[in-house]
C-alpha cells in the first residue's frame, strides 16, 4: 500500500510541477499576476508531495518491504536502521528521488525567501525550477520508478553495497547533491534575468547568496567523498581522477568562477554575459555529471547500474534544457551592457583572468575525461586517461591560478599600476619562498616540485596577511583599536580571505603528502613490530569479530613514539556474509600534522597477515582546506547586505557599500 | 655451594636477558625485495586492472592483477627497462592498459590542448580588452564613485 | 551574434559523441593482436601429459583457439555451442585451459563436453598472458599463416557464430 501512495504522490508532483512549470511563466509574459501568484503555493506544495513520497520509500526500507524491487536490490534484514535508511540513496532510482527532493527543497527555500523581489522575477524562476523538476519526475516515472514491485516479493535482499555501509558514505550523498541541485537556483536566475531583459547589479546581489550556499555544499560533498574513500578503501588514497570524481570537480571549478564572476557584476556591473553564461554552465555540467553517472558512457566505480535507455532520455533532457538555455543566450547576450570601464592592468582584468584559468582546467578536466570515448566514437582505438595525466596537466593549470590569488585581492578596481603592486608584494615573496625551502628543509628532503607548491601555497597565505595589515591601518575616520577596527571589516571580505586561506591550506596538504608520505608492507604475526617514520607498529594479537552483516578478523595494533604508546589502531579484514566479498577496513591515527594508516592485506598460509603501514604527513591539511573554504564561503553568504530586508531595488547603486 | 654459585649465574644470565623479553619481533618485509618490490608498484600504478577497470594494476585485487605484478617483478628482477615492460603490456592489451595516454597523433589533441587552451583563452582575453580600451565612454556604464581609500 | 552561438554549437559537438557513445561498451577492450602473428607457445597438452603442442605445429590450417576453465561460469554458457559446432565437424577448435588445474578441468570436459581438438593447459596463465587474456571465455579465429584474425571476448553467441564467425572461417579457407 505505501509504494503504491509513493507511486500516486510522485504523479502529483509532477502534475502540480507542470502547473508550476508552465502558468507562472506565461503569467509574466502576459502580465497576468493570477498566473504568476500560482508560483510559490505551488513549490510548497511541490516540495510537500515529493517529501513525503520520499518518506514512503524510506518506510518501505525501514519495514523491510522486499516486495518493493528497489528495497530487494538494496537492503537485507540484517542491515542496521541507519544503513537501511542511507540505502534509500544507494541505488540509482531511489538517489533520482533524493535528487528531486532536493530541487523542491531548494525550490521552496526560493519561494520562501525571496519576498523582496519583483513578482515577475519571482514567477519565472520558480517556473524554470519547476520545468526542471517535470523533466526529472518524468524521468523516474517513464524509466527509473523506485516504487516498482516485485511479484513474487523476493525473501530476503541483495543488501547494500558494503562499500556504502559507511557513515560518510551515507552523508556524502545527499551533500553533493545539495551542491548539483543548488546550482539550479543560479541557472534559474540566470534565465529569469534573460527572459526579463534585467540583468543588473540587484540581480547579482539577489543570486549570490545561493550560490555561495550551493558551493558551500558541492565543497563539502566533495570533500567527503575524497576523506570517505582514504578511509574506507584501505589504499590510502584520496582523489583518482575516476569520471564520476571529475564529473563533481567540473561544477565546482565553475561555480568558484561563477562566484567570482557575480562579484564583480554586483559591485562594478561588469561580467554580467560571463556570469550567465557560467550560471548555465555550473547547473549543465551537474546535469552532464548526472548523463555520466547513469547512463554506461563511461566506465566508473561509482556508476549506477547502467541501461542505454535511461541514458537516452537524460541526454534528450540535456539536449532540450542546456540547449534552449544556450539558444536563449545566444539571442539575449549580445544587447547586455558592458558595465563600467576598467583598465587592462585592474582587479577587474585579473578577476577575468581568473575565471578564465578556472573554465580553462574545467575543459582540461573535461577533455581528459572524455577522451577516451571521443576516440572509441571516431573509431580511433580505446585509450585511458588516469592519475598519471591528470595531476600533470593539473598542476600546470592551477600553478598561474595560485600565483594569482595572491595578487588579486590587493589590486585596486579600475586601474592599478603594476610597480606599486609589486612594492606592496615584496615581502610576501621572500616570506613565502623562505617558508617554503624551511618546510622542505624541516622534512628532510627539498624537491623543486615540492617547494614550488609549498611557494604558492604560502605566497597566497603572505599575501593575505599584507591585505590584513594595509586594511587595519588607522586612517581618517577610522581610529580606535586594531580589534575595533578588525571588527568592521565587511564580512564579504573576511570570507574571502577565509575562503582563499582554506586553498592555501589545501595546496600545502597536498604538497607536503604527495612528497613525504612513506609506506612500508610487512608480514605481521602477534608480537612482530615494524617501524615506519620514527613510530613503532606493534601487532598486539589478532581475533575473529561478528559484525551484524559481515565477519571479520580484527588485529589490535599498538602505535608508539619515542617509547611512549600514543595510539591502538583496529584496522579489520571484513567479509560481508550476503555478496560474499572482502573488504578492507583500514584504521587511522589523525592529527594535524600526520596520518597514520594501518590496513590488513592478504593472509598467509602461516597465519600471519600482510600488513601495510603508512605515514602520511599533513594529510588532515586537505580535508581541513576544504572545512576552511566552506568557512569562507559561509561568511561571504552571511554579509550584512544579503539579510537586510531590501524594500526598493532601484534605491541601491551598483557600488553601494565598501564590501568588494 | 656450587648450587648457590648456579643460582647466582642463573640469577646474572636472567638478568642479562631480560632487557630482551619486551622486545617483539621485528616483522619482516611482505615482499623479498623491497626496492625492487618498490619499482613494481611504481610502474604497476601507471597500469590500469582489466578486470576492475578502474583501479590501478597496484591497487587491484583481481587474479589478473597479481599475475600481472608477478610478471613486472620478473622482468625487472632480469633487468629491463621500465619502457620495456609497459612496451610489453601495449603489445597484449592495447593502449587501454596506459593510464598515461602515449604520445601519437590521435592523443596528440588530449596533451597539447590544454596548453593550447590557456594560451589561446588568454590571448583572446587580452585582445578583447585592448579593445575596449578604444571605445567611447557610452559604451559603458556611469563610473561610480570609488569608495575604497587610496592606497 | 555569432560568437553567442559558440557555446551552443560546442555543446552540439559534445552531444553528438555522447549520442554515439551510448552505443558504445567502455569496458570491452580490442585486442592489438588482430592482424599479427599469433604468439608462440609451447604447451602440454591437458588430457596427455606426456605430448607438447606447439603453435607451429598448427600452421598451414585454419583454427580456433577458445579460452575456458573449470571455475568460469560464463564459459558453461557457451560450450553446447562449442560442441554442437565441433560435432557439426567445423574447423579444428584447440583449447586453452587456463589457470585451471588438470583434473578440474578434464572433469569439467567429461562432464560438459569436450569440442576441443586437443587442449593446452596453461596452469599460470603465461599463454594467456601473451595472448592478452583479461577475461574467460574468449576466443581466437587464426588463419592458414597463423594470424590472428578475429578475436571475440565473453561468451560466444548463436548470432556471433552465425554472422561474424562462420563467415570469415568460410573466407579464410577458400
Amino acid at each position: 500500500m505505501i509504494p503504491e501512495i509513493g507511486q500516486f504522490l510522485l504523479l502529483l508532483a509532477l502534475g502540480v510541477s507542470l502547473v508550476q512549470g508552465v502558468l507562472p511563466l506565461a503569467g509574466a509574459q502576459r502580465g497576468r499576476a493570477d498566473w504568476m501568484a500560482l508560483a510559490r503555493p505551488a513549490s510548497y506544495a511541490q516540495f510537500i508531495l515529493v517529501a513525503l513520497a520520499f518518506v514512503c520509500l524510506t518506510a518501505s526500507f525501514v519495514r523491510h518491504d522486499f516486495s518493493v524491487l528497489y528495497v530487494a536490490s538494496n537492503s537485507n534484514s540484517a542491515l542496521p536502521l541507519a544503513y537501511r535508511i542511507a540505502a534509500v540513496w544507494g541505488g540509482h532510482e531511489g538517489s533520482l528521488l533524493l535528487w528531486v527532493l532536493m530541487l523542491a527543497a531548494w525550490t521552496a527555500a526560493v519561494a520562501r525567501f525571496s519576498r523582496s523581489l519583483p513578482i515577475v522575477f519571482v514567477a519565472r524562476i520558480l517556473a524554470v525550477l519547476g520545468l526542471v523538476a517535470v523533466g526529472f519526475y518524468l524521468f523516474m516515472l517513464v524509466t527509473s520508478n523506485p516504487f516498482d514491485r516485485l511479484i513474487p516479493a523476493a525473501a530476503d535482499g541483495r543488501d547494500l553495497n558494503p562499500l556504502l555501509q559507511d557513515p560518510g558514505m551515507v552523508i556524502h550523498p545527499p551533500m553533493l547533491y545539495m551542491g548539483y541541485v543548488g546550482f539550479s537556483v543560479a541557472y534559474a536566475f540566470a534565465i529569469a534575468a534573460l527572459i526579463g531583459g534585467n540583468l543588473d547589479a540587484t540581480w547579482a546581489r539577489w543570486t549570490r547568496p545561493w550560490t555561495s550556499a550551493a558551493w558551500i555544499f558541492l565543497t563539502f560533498g566533495i570533500g567527503l567523498g575524497s576523506w570517505w574513500a582514504y578511509n574506507e578503501l584501505g589504499w590510502g588514497g584520496w582523489w583518482f581522477w575516476d569520471p564520476v570524481e571529475n564529473a563533481s570537480f567540473m561544477p565546482w571549478l565553475v561555480g568558484t568562477a561563477l562566484i567570482h564572476s557575480l562579484a564583480v557584476t554586483e559591485k562594478r556591473g561588469g561580467f554580467k554575459v560571463w556570469t550567465v553564461l557560467l550560471a548555465i554552465m555550473a547547473f549543465s555540467l551537474s546535469l552532464l555529471g548526472t548523463f555520466l553517472v547513469r547512463s554506461g558512457v563511461l566506465s566508473s566505480v561509482h556508476a549506477f547500474a547502467t541501461d542505454p535507455r535511461r541514458g537516452l532520455f537524460i541526454l534528450v533532457f540535456l539536449v532540450i534544457v542546456i540547449g534552449a538555455s544556450l539558444l536563449l543566450y545566444a539571442w539575449r547576450a549580445p544587447s547586455v551592457g558592458l558595465g563600467q570601464r576598467f583598465a587592462l592592468f585592474s582587479k577587474e582584468s585579473m578577476l577575468l583572468v581568473n575565471n578564465m584559468l578556472l573554465v580553462v582546467a574545467c575543459g582540461a578536466v573535461l577533455l581528459g575525461t572524455l577522451y577516451p570515448l571521443f576516440l572509441d566514437a571516431l573509431g580511433m582505438g580505446k585509450i585511458s586517461v588516469g592519475p598519471p595525466y591528470f595531476d600533470t596537466v593539473f598542476a600546470l593549470m592551477m600553478a598561474p591560478l595560485l600565483l594569482l590569488m595572491g595578487v588579486g585581492p590587493l589590486m585596486r578596481w579600475k586601474q592599478d599600476d603594476a610597480g606599486s603592486l609589486a612594492r606592496r608584494l615584496r615581502w610576501a615573496v621572500v616570506v613565502a619562498i623562505v617558508a617554503a625551502l624551511a618546510a622542505g628543509w624541516a622534512m628532510g628532503r627539498i624537491s623543486p616540485a615540492t617547494t614550488g607548491g609549498l611557494f604558492l601555497g604560502c605566497w597566497i597565505v603572505a599575501a593575505i596577511g599584507v591585505d590584513l595589515v594595509e586594511r587595519l591601518k588607522p586612517r581618517a575616520g577610522l581610529g580606535g583599536s586594531v580589534f575595533g577596527r578588525a571588527r568592521l571589516l565587511p564580512r564579504a571580505m573576511v570570507g574571502m580571505m577565509v575562503a582563499h586561506l582554506g586553498v592555501a591550506v589545501f595546496a600545502i596538504g597536498v604538497s607536503m603528502v604527495k612528497t613525504y608520505e612513506t609506506e612500508r608492507d610487512v608480514k605481521m604475526g602477534p608480537d612482530s613490530s615494524t617501524e615506519i617514520a620514527g613510530y613503532v607498529f606493534r601487532l598486539l594479537s589478532l581475533k575473529d569479530v561478528q559484525g551484524p552483516n559481515y565477519n571479520a578478523v580484527q588485529g589490535r595494533i599498538e602505535v608508539s613514539h619515542n617509547g611512549r604508546v600514543i595510539a591502538m589502531l583496529s584496522p579489520e579484514k571484513r567479509i560481508y556474509r550476503v555478496q560474499n566479498n572482502p573488504m578492507t577496513e583500514s584504521d587511522v591515527d589523525s592529527n594535524l600534522f600526520r596520518d597514520l594508516y594501518v590496513s590488513m592485506g592478504e593472509q598467509l598460509p602461516n597465519g600471519d597477515w600482510i600488513v601495510r603501514v603508512q605515514h602520511k604527513p599533513f594529510i588532515a591539511w586537505i580535508w581541513g582546506g576544504c572545512l576552511v573554504m566552506m568557512l569562507g564561503g559561509a561568511l561571504a553568504a552571511s554579509d550584512r547586505r544579503y539579510r537586510l530586508r531590501q524594500t526598493r531595488s532601484a534605491d541601491l547603486p551598483a557600488g553601494a557599500g565598501a564590501a568588494r | 655451594m656450587p648450587e648457590r654459585l648456579i643460582h647466582r649465574l642463573a640469577l646474572v644470565l636472567a638478568l642479562a636477558v631480560w632487557p630482551l623479553a619486551g622486545q617483539a619481533a621485528d616483522a619482516p618485509p611482505a615482499a623479498a625485495n623491497p626496492e625492487l618490490e618498490a619499482r613494481v608498484m611504481a610502474l604497476a600504478a601507471e597500469l590500469r586492472c582489466l578486470v576492475c577497470q578502474n583501479q590501478t594494476i597496484a591497487d587491484s585485487h583481481a587474479d589478473l592483477a597479481q599475475d600481472l605484478r608477478q610478471q613486472i617483478r620478473e622482468m625487472l628482477a632480469k633487468g629491463q627497462s621500465d619502457q620495456q615492460i609497459l612496451d610489453f603490456m601495449t603489445a597484449r592489451y592495447g593502449d587501454f592498459v596506459l593510464y598515461r595516454p602515449p604520445l601519437k597523433t590521435s592523443t596528440a589533441l588530449l596533451w597539447v590542448g590544454p596548453g593550447l587552451l590557456m594560451v589561446g583563452a588568454l590571448g583572446t582575453l587580452f585582445v578583447v580588452l585592448r579593445r575596449r580600451q578604444r571605445l567611447g565612454a557610452d559604451a559603458f556604464d556611469p563610473d561610480t564613485p570609488e569608495d575604497e581609500p587610496a592606497r | 551574434m555569432r560568437r553567442f552561438l559558440l557555446p551552443l554549437a560546442l555543446f552540439l559537438v559534445l552531444v553528438g559523441f555522447l549520442a554515439v557513445g551510448l552505443r558504445l561498451d567502455p569496458r570491452e577492450v580490442p585486442s592489438p593482436l588482430v592482424g599479427k602473428p599469433a604468439p608462440a607457445f609451447q604447451a602440454v597438452a591437458l588430457a596427455r601429459p606426456e605430448a607438447t603442442i606447439k603453435r607451429d605445429d598448427l600452421l598451414g590450417k585454419v583454427w580456433m583457439l577458445n579460452v575456458w576453465a573449470s571455475w568460469c561460469a560464463a564459459c558453461r554458457e557457451e560450450h553446447p555451442l562449442l560442441v554442437d559446432y565441433a560435432r557439426r565437424g567445423g574447423v579444428p577448435i584447440y583449447g586453452l585451459n587456463y589457470k585451471d588445474k588438470r583434473e578440474d578441468g578434464l572433469g569439467w570436459l567429461r562432464r560438459f563436453g569436450n569440442p576441443y581438438t586437443e587442449s593446452l593447459f596453461d596452469p599460470d596463465g603465461r599463454i594467456g598472458l601473451d595472448y592478452g587474456v583479461y577475461g574467460v571465455p574468449e576466443t581466437f579465429v587464426i588463419d592458414r599463416t597463423g594470424v590472428i584474425r578475429y578475436k571475440h571476448i565473453g561468451p560466444i553467441t548463436p548470432e556471433v557464430l552465425r554472422d561474424k564467425i562462420e563467415p570469415l572461417l568460410r573466407q579464410l579457407n577458400a
